[in-house]
């Protein structure tokens, strides 16, 4: 068994399986990762950091690779704009 | 194939090209573009688009100053893809004796009637925040502009066309002189022949006296709000000002989408389009050095230019001396963007005999035989 944790997705708290990304932990929250120029919501395409797809913003610093960004008890995470 | 006739042919279809073309049709010229690549290609797509008044020379300044005032009276009829932003220009002074140029800089703004204001070190902190601390202030240029002028080439394009104009792009010119232009497919003829061509220009007119400079930039994924104003270090005219040594500069602009452009680097005899990294890191170090949390930001791309420099910094606008039936709109080097429709209202005065709003001398090309006279 997986101990769980607690992170912050736009403003609410959830629990998720230690080891989970924080793109997955995104994904569990039901929200997309960032909306695009035009408007449209973006995820994870490739999930190995390559075609940041998935920004987001991690503790108060933009543009992270939430697939390649492990959850920490604590962390906010806060899709992007 | 037999083309159709034409008055004025413009080869080159950059933001210079363009807006000749554009003021062309307007004066109801039959008119055609030839381009051997896409609109705006070259340093158009290169350069950053800063709509900038000017003042290393009065005849810089007085064009510069009529064309940003062309851009704003155009400004309601632009597209939104031309991104166009008010967004002010401040140089920066790092130290006391850049203030000293700082107010130098404002007296000469303010006796030719361009708003300025001189700020001081903790509001220049106050408007730009992410500047490093300790900076002594600096000039405000608050009705200087930013735009995609790729996009604005476009627009203008579109316009000729929409009163007639021709547009053949994709096949290179390979010869242009008294009244003929020569392409791979196809020859063209007219009572006028421009040559807009940018760092190309010498290639088709021989005994042109321009050199590329080349630049590098860089661009940021979004970050909106990050910086308000084009940023740019007194220090840059120091830099724009050698015609041999390379340089570097900071140089920021603030885009619509939140991205922003660091720049600026010249450098004389590189001919190769790769990004030099040693010049792109002293680039980013310059930028650094002035605003430190620029190194916390993701950077998207890094790509080069080369700007059409020619020996006294202003560009040729006019007839050139050895065919009557050539005018010259080239020569800008990093302010083509700017000067592009100034350019073309001094080019269509000249060919149709019209006075302009302001002086054409220092810009005729005729300048360079002179030059040539005294040496």
């Amino acid at each position: 068994m997986h101990e769980e944790i607690s992170v912050v997705v736009n403003h609410r708290s959830i629990m998720v399986p230690s080891g989970t990304t924080a793109a997955v932990a995104i994904a569990i929250a039901g929200q997309a990762c960032r909306m695009s120029v035009t408007g449209e919501p973006r995820s994870p395409l490739c999930g190995m950091g390559i075609c940041y797809e998935c920004r987001a913003v991690i503790n108060g610093k933009p543009h992270c690779k939430s697939c390649q960004t492990f959850c920490q008890a604590g962390m906010d995470i806060l899709t992007q704009e | 194939m037999s083309p159709a006739v034409h008055d004025v042919l413009i080869v080159g279809a950059g933001i210079v090209g363009a807006a000749c073309a554009y003021q062309c049709a307007r004066e109801g010229m039959r008119v055609a573009v030839l381009d051997k690549g896409m609109i705006g290609g070259g340093a158009t797509a290169a350069g950053m688009g800063h709509i900038v008044v000017m003042d290393d020379s009065e005849p810089q300044f007085a064009l510069t100053r009529y064309s940003r005032q062309l851009w704003q009276e155009m400004r309601p009829e632009l597209p939104n893809d031309v991104e166009y932003e008010q967004c002010g220009t401040i140089w920066v002074a790092a130290d006391e004796e850049e203030m000293m140029e700082v107010k130098r800089k404002e007296s000469f703004y303010q006796k030719r009637g361009v708003a300025t204001e001189v700020i001081d070190s903790s509001t220049l902190e106050n408007y730009e925040p992410h500047l490093r601390k300790g900076l002594a202030g600096g000039l405000v240029v608050p009705e200087d502009d930013v735009l995609y002028a790729p996009c604005a080439a476009k627009f203008f394009l579109e316009q000729a066309k929409a009163s007639g104009a021709q547009i053949d792009l994709g096949s290179a010119v390979l010869k242009l002189g008294n009244g003929h232009v020569t392409t791979a497919s196809t020859e063209f003829s007219a009572a006028i022949v421009v040559n807009a061509a940018g760092t190309w220009a010498a290639e088709l007119t021989p005994g042109l006296n321009i050199k590329k400079r080349k630049g590098h930039l860089l661009i940021t994924d979004r970050y909106p709000g990050f910086i308000k104003h084009q940023l740019v270090e007194l220090g840059y005219l120091k830099s724009a000002h050698s015609t041999t040594a390379d340089s570097v500069a900071f140089n920021l602009q603030p885009r619509r989408t939140g991205q922003i452009l660091i720049g600026s680097s010249r450098q004389y005899g590189a001919e190769h389009k790769e990004v030099d990294n040693e010049i792109l890191a002293s680039m980013l170090q310059r930028a650094q050095e002035y605003m430190p949390e620029l190194s916390g930001l993701s950077t998207i791309r890094a790509w080069t230019g080369f700007r059409a420099a020619t020996p006294d910094k202003l560009p040729l606008i006019g007839p050139w001396p050895e065919d009557e039936r050539l005018f010259l709109a080239t020569g800008h080097e990093g302010l083509g963007i700017t000067t592009s429709l100034g350019t073309a209202r001094l080019l269509v005065d000249q060919i149709v005999g019209r006075t302009s709003a302001i002086p054409v001398e220092p810009y005729l090309p005729a300048r360079t035989f002179s030059e040539h006279a005294h040496a």
